[in-house]
């Protein structure tokens, strides 16, 4: 697997290929994001200039090639420009979670010892301010945003526009300083830095070449046929590494736009507007429009209800095998056809899905329900497996290869093998180069040979060559009478419910299994409104006996199908609690990418795990919580814990 | 007596102009009950000014006299410099003062967007004929007027509901899309009228907030009346309290805590 040192015609770095574009189709859109109501749109060229005037205006306020930027904020265009800026001033942009607390940004930015931020607006800047004492390489600070600044201290911070302004006047010396530096960088030379999640332990930082980022780009546009009339919506956080290779590595090899939502809110108006043809959203989006969507079909008038009904119905038969190309009769066509005039169109329409030619969803096993759904809609809505270690990708599927239940097969460039022990290893153009001073940590992720372990235990289906990801490797336990103990599995199928948002289960070491589970407040809600059943908070509906009358049928409906596969009927749940409050990353409970942390959740509900195992029939706990400002406060709650039914295995046997 | 008073420095540092209005023994009746007797204080350029007092003090009657609603039987109302004579709303409004209301005064059938542009409707000239045609100057002056809307709705957040009808909005955001209003006509004077009752803590607080940066960004003057005593303290430049229709303080939110005469209006003072 040699790694070519040189790109296709000197399209080494993302710099060059900006040039490329402005010089070859500069005219059409690179950027565009709704403000004052109204799409503003960057052309190629336009972004070329920016990103040179910004990287000059970098380079007098004293940017050094090695230097780390930390990039903060939502998706905006400027921010993405200036992360190409600063790859020209040859340092190393290192994008943020913009909902990250401060403590949390405070080991990442001394971690690399960033020089210069560029932030948002006030809100990343008060984090800033409140930790620049901890950070002893803090030079800078530019804001794009000045509102609510006028009073702070000028003499580090500095807007967006008046370093652009700047660098726009600077001399021919620093032009040609920029000119040399930009000269030097390579197919070797660090594209960007993205910090990992961090299920466990502190986040590392992965260290992305130009290479990884190009090559990756290159060869899964070409697997999906991204055009440069494309168009995507840039709205997953900025530090993730699928957002860099969409809205960045794609966008810029192919040349399509990226187009920025105007707020977190609008998000759903904005998709309608700008009907994106390629579109990535982790299952959680999917699931989230699915229950919306189903919240709304519930409150409308009984013909569209049924209408609704009649169409879907046919939809599961035979949309995804209609979308596959598969025949399937002239009448089912004909029907189908109707339901596009009726439902599926308006539908989609409504969505912001109807022009989606690509649809990916990956992070998290997405329930076949709600995979299904939006096939059948005829939304070409695909899985990819991958890890930022990968550039993400490792496998993806191909059209027409499309399944709920495998994440595709090995994206092109990239070789997969199934290690002794189930783990999932891979070796690819796109593998990371280190992890940024953590030389032991790379070690043991990467070995010589470039292969790198996942993490994540699997297997290939013999018959079609998918990959099946089975769980976490060092999730996978065993139970106290030698089973095999999957939470994820588990987890998986429950939160499959729209009623259930999040589930936790424990269970290894132990001879049962039980769970935590957090009910979905808008789908819980609608229904506790129809059912005349009041609430005042997510806490008191969670503690609702019929709630939890409800939960414990979904938590039984899973027990049969878990019993079902016989490697797995250990895990059915036999007992169970609504948690008190929602689970979330401010106190430590998720990731920033929404995945749960396990083991910080068994240790900090301890008292509710060892109720769970004890018997007991309710417990009065006490948990502390973070507010979105930091403050800290504490909620109590008495929870009843629920029995649910397991189906015996001796007794399918006697059956 | 004209804006002879100079400016001052606030403790946070913001230079404060000079006087823009002045009530001087302000007397308002209504029939025999006496709402406001023989008031007299003044609002600088640029400060943010409360009016506090217990229930049914007159500081609602307060705003409407400086809104030119009300008009004292007694007393003069000077803004910058000249004596107010009797104004009609639509006036009051071109001299460049809006104003919120204690009860929310939206059009609830309207849009976010179209209760906000109600707010130029004063900077508007074309008349019907051009507007109903749609041609040349009253396209123009719309999208202009647009705009201005636009920066306001960025400005409190409210990009998600711009589309949505009032009536369907919680009461938080029925307020901010009223000061949206109030701060679509660029006002210079901003009359806020308990912008904050029936808030919980996070919406009083973005509401602050809101309150806060209209002053910084825009240089707002701002007179409000509010219940919350930690809001008024941390928010206000100077305090004016009211008890029974007459003035018992005024002064820096410092000043008036300590004042004798506000502690016992507001805790009540023992009758033996």
């Amino acid at each position: 697997m040699a790694q070519s040192n040189k790109g296709t015609n000197n399209l080494v770095s993302l710099p060059a290929l900006l040039r490329r574009n402005a010089n070859t189709f500069g005219s059409s859109a690179a950027f565009r994001e709704k403000e004052f109501g109204i799409w503003q749109t960057w052309s190629w060229a336009k972004a070329l200039d920016e990103a040179e005037n910004f990287a000059l205006g970098l380079i007098e306020l004293g940017i050094q090639p090695g230097d780390f930027v930390a990039v903060l904020g939502r998706n905006r265009p400027d921010l993405y420009i200036s992360m190409i800026a600063i790859q020209m001033t040859g340092a190393t942009p290192v994008p943020q979670y913009q909902d990250s607390v401060a403590e949390e940004m405070e080991y990442v930015l001394a971690h690399c010892g960033a020089k210069f931020v560029v932030a948002g607006d006030q809100e990343q800047v008060d984090k800033i301010l409140e930790i620049q004492s901890k950070l002893p390489d803090f030079e800078q600070m530019i804001y794009l945003d000045g509102r609510g600044l006028r009073k702070y201290d000028h003499s580090k911070l500095h807007s967006f526009l008046s370093v652009m302004e700047s660098g726009k006047k600077s001399g021919e010396n620093v032009r040609s300083i920029l000119n040399e530096r930009e000269r030097a960088l390579n197919y070797d030379s660090i594209c960007v830095m993205l910090y990992t999640s961090g299920t466990t332990g502190r986040p590392k930082g992965v260290v992305l070449s130009n290479a990884n980022i190009i090559e990756t780009a290159k060869t899964t546009c070409e697997f999906d046929n991204l055009k440069q009339t494309d168009e995507i919506l840039a709205y997953l956080p900025m530090a993730w590494i699928g957002d860099f290779i969409f809205s960045v590595g794609q966008a810029m090899w192919s040349g399509f736009c990226a187009n920025c939502p105007e707020s977190a809110d609008t998000l759903s108006t904005d998709l309608r507007e700008i009907g994106p043809t390629y579109y990535f959203a982790p299952p959680r989006v999917f699931e989230m429009q699915l229950t919306n969507v189903m919240i709304r079909m519930e409150d409308s008038g009984r013909f569209k209800k049924w209408l609704f009904d009649y169409f879907m119905e046919h939809a599961r038969q035979v949309g995804a095998n209609i979308l596959d190309g598969k025949s399937v009769g002239l009448g089912s066509r004909i029907k189908y056809f109707l339901g596009e005039l009726t439902v599926y169109g308006p539908l989609k329409n409504t969505l912001g899905l109807s022009k989606v030619r690509v649809g990916y969803t990956a992070g998290e096993a997405i329930g076949p329900e709600i995979f299904d759904f939006y096939r059948s809609l005829g939304i070409n809505l695909k899985q990819l497996y991958g890890q930022t270690e990968a550039s993400v990708y490792i496998t993806q599927q191909p059209d027409g290869e499309v399944r709920g239940d495998t994440v595709g097969v090995p994206t092109p460039g990239v070789e997969v093998r199934i290690g002794d022990n189930g783990e999932v290893y891979y070796r690819s153009p796109g593998t990371f180069v280190e992890y940024y001073k953590n030389p032991e940590s790379t070690a043991d992720t990467k070995d010589p040979e470039g292969w790198v372990a996942t993490g994540d235990a699997g297997f290939f289906e013999e018959d079609t060559g998918h990959l099946r990801i089975i769980d976490r490797a060092k999730d996978v336990a065993k139970m106290s009478d030698g089973s095999m103990f999957a939470p994820k599995y588990v987890e998986n199928k429950l939160k499959f419910y729209p009623n259930i948002l999040e589930a936790v289960v424990f269970g290894a070491g132990k001879e049962r299994c039980v769970a935590f589970v957090n009910i979905d407040l808008s789908a819980v809600g609608n229904w506790a409104e129809r059912n005349n059943i009041a609430y005042s908070s997510y806490q008191e509906l969670a503690g609702n006996t019929k709630v939890l009358e409800m939960v414990k049928e979904h938590i039984e409906e899973v027990n049969i199908s878990i019993s079902e596969d016989k490697m797995l009927a250990g895990c059915q749940v036999h007992r169970f609690i609504v948690l008190h409050k929602e689970l979330d990353a401010d106190d430590g409970e998720l990731t920033r990418t929404r995945k749960v942390r396990r083991k910080i959740i068994g240790e900090k509900f301890k008292d509710l795990v060892t109720a769970l195992y004890d018997g007991s029939g309710s417990v009065y706990t006490e948990t502390e919580v973070t507010y979105e400002d930091g403050r800290k406060g504490k909620i109590s709650a008495n929870l009843d814990i629920v029995d649910a039914q397991v189906i015996n295995q001796a007794n399918i046997a006697a059956e | 007596m004209l804006s002879t008073t100079e400016g001052y420095m606030t403790p946070d540092g913001r230079q404060i102009g000079g006087v823009v209005m002045e009530m001087k023994n302000i007397t308002l009746k209504f029939g025999g009950v006496t709402a406001i007797e023989d008031i007299s204080f003044d609002i600088h350029e640029g400060e943010i000014r409360a009016i506090i007092g217990p229930n049914g003090a007159g500081k609602s009657s307060m705003l409407n006299v400086i809104s030119g609603f009300y008009i004292p039987q007694q007393g003069e109302v000077f803004f910058r410099g000249a004596k107010r004579a009797q104004l009609k709303p639509f006036e009051v409004a071109r001299q460049g003062i809006a104003r919120t209301f204690q009860n929310i005064a939206l059009f609830e059938g309207m849009s976010v967007l179209d209760n906000v542009m109600t707010g130029r409707l004063t900077h508007m000239k074309a008349g019907i004929i051009s507007q109903s045609l749609w041609r040349g100057p009253a396209e123009r002056e719309e999208t202009e007027n647009r705009e201005i809307c636009e920066r306001v709705i960025d400005f409190l957040e409210i990009q998600s509901i711009r589309k949505t009808p009032v009536s369907r909005l919680p009461y938080g955001l029925k307020k901010r899309v009223e000061l949206a209003r109030a701060l679509a006509s660029e006002p210079k004077l901003l009359l806020l009228d308990e912008p904050m009752a029936g808030m919980n803590v996070e919406e009083k607080e973005d509401m602050s907030r809101f309150i806060l940066d209209v002053n910084d960004e825009f240089g707002t003057t701002i007179a409000l009346i509010e219940h919350d005593m930690g809001v008024v303290m941390d928010l206000s430049d100077r305090v004016v309290v009211m008890d029974y229709g007459k003035k018992i303080g005024d002064g820096t939110p410092n000043e008036v805590r300590n004042n004798q005469a506000v502690i016992d209006a507001y805790l009540g003072v023992s009758h033996d």
